[in-house]
């Protein structure tokens, strides 16, 4: 429980979690972030590091099945946990709705936001709520997109969501 | 990577305050959205972390059998803001913690952490000092529980002792029964900012007097401050536009605004008359009350 890392020697740790649904175990050194175990030693390249402070929310992946910024997350935190990343969502090359929904509405331009926005929407969906325009809004507040390309990122939120609903009338559970 | 030099996650509380009490130099993690940061920007360099992330039940918020509202110094902001219990007996510190950061920080970002930073601009601890809140804190020998207003020491600074860690957020009975409350932050940004101006204002009417009232500033003074005359200014009186003119006009009085790059002091000042106007006005009209001229 005390995780030493005395002078020269790195402090590992053993890490079990669930990645996009595969079991993973692996060593770690303490200091390393969520952000880096997952790129660095997972490629999970989707995972994009913006400004590894919080900010922008590139690095967001869904942990439990909420939305969290993986830079400021320490990897030994997710141990026992289930985190899905962009590369988690699509299955045989078919997307699922929410990025189709993102397709559709053409809110992609330079794609750097675009893993850590669709997953947000991912779990607004996977919620099961409803959410108002303004709730969308705040809901995505936490990724910057330096295209700023807002209003279509909006759009395909609201199609996501609204589909979602139109969904679950024809098929309820 | 962080420049951390050992990790500590102990699995209860004794066990943590065990930890602290033994290497009471260590630096506590709740949710990590500063801390991690700070390091990030390179302070903190060295440290060895106390984690409180892998003690159960840290993160609770229930109602106590006198009618108390506790917290747990671990709750997240997204729970706080999604709670029952908040929405019901007191919204407006939901209101305070969805205007903190942006959604995935909310997520993991605690109350206990965003006040133990003693950060003025805490989103948590103007909307805290409103309703009269106490802190529960624990060291390996024992409990105290203090008032909000004596948590905090200066810019940054709050009054912990070594070894000793805050464990629950207490709102007594009487600091939200039958209490309109609104916080207004003043941010540039709508998310994602920190707090130009913050202003808490809960009250209690009844007959359209004020029964009670109390306003928390963050970002007023190098500590969040109440505003003890205005609030006794208030006390029994009408409620009318003038009432609440002259409330916002003492509000300023506990306020030592100084110039920053955010805002000049003039700037601050008046927002505080204005700012807590509204809060007051909102206020008075979700307790029931109206001041309308």
């Amino acid at each position: 429980m005390l995780t030493k890392n005395a002078a020269g020697v790195k402090a590992r740790k053993r890490l079990c979690m669930t990645v996009n649904g595969r079991a993973v175990e692996i060593e770690i050194d303490i200091r390393e972030s969520l952000l880096d175990v997952l790129r660095d030693r997972l490629q999970f390249t989707g995972v994009k590091q913006g400004c590894s402070v919080g900010e922008c929310g590139a690095c967001t992946v869904l942990l439990d099945g909420t939305p969290v910024n993986s830079c400021i997350y320490l990897a030994a935190w997710a141990h026992g946990k289930t985190v899905v990343t962009i590369e988690g969502l699509a299955q045989d090359g078919k997307l699922t709705p929410v990025q189709e929904a993102f397709v559709d509405e053409g809110a992609i331009q330079c794609g750097f936001c675009t893993p850590g926005v669709v997953l947000s929407t991912t779990a607004m969906v996977d919620s099961g709520k409803c959410f108002t325009h303004d709730e969308v809004r705040r809901e995505l507040s936490g990724h910057l997109c330096r295209c700023t390309g807002y209003q279509k990122i909006v759009d395909a939120a609201e199609r996501a969501l609204r589909e979602a609903e139109i969904a679950a009338d024809e098929h309820p559970v | 990577m962080f420049d951390i030099c050992e990790l500590c996650e102990p699995e209860t509380l004794a066990e943590a305050k065990a930890l602290f009490r033994a290497n009471p130099e260590l630096k506590v993690i709740a949710g990590g959205t500063d801390v991690l940061i700070r390091m990030q920007h390179g302070n903190l360099a060295g440290a060895g972390l106390l984690s409180l992330r892998n003690i159960p039940h840290l993160d609770e918020i229930q109602l106590l059998a006198d009618g108390t509202l506790s917290i747990g110094a671990m709750a997240p902001f997204t729970r706080i803001f999604e709670h029952e219990l908040i929405r019901k007996l007191v919204p407006v510190l939901g209101e305070a913690s969805v205007s903190m950061g942006g959604p995935q920080v909310r997520n993991v970002a605690t109350i206990g952490g965003n006040l133990c930073n003693g950060a003025v601009s805490a989103d948590s601890a103007s909307t805290l000092f409103a309703l009269d809140a106490l802190l529960k804190l624990e060291t390996a020998e024992g409990e105290r529980i203090i008032p909000m207003r004596d948590f905090y020491a200066g810019p940054g600074k709050v009054n912990l002792l070594p070894g000793e860690l805050l464990v629950a957020i207490l709102i007594p009975r009487e600091g939200y029964e039958g209490m309109g409350g609104h916080y207004i932050k003043f941010a540039p940004r709508k998310a994602m900012d920190i707090a130009t101006l913050g202003v808490a204002a809960v009250c209690k009417i009844r007959e359209n007097r004020f029964v009670e009232l109390r306003i928390g500033l963050g970002v007023a003074a190098p500590v969040p401050v109440r505003c003890f005359e205005a609030e006794d200014y208030a006390k029994g009186r009408e409620v009318t536009w003038e009432c609440v003119q002259e409330i916002a006009r003492l509000a300023l009085k506990p306020a030592k605004a100084r110039s920053s790059w955010r805002a000049s002091k003039d700037y601050r000042e008046h927002l505080i008359e204005v700012l807590a106007q509204r809060a007051v006005a909102e206020a008075v009209k979700r307790g029931g009350g109206c001041c309308a001229d």
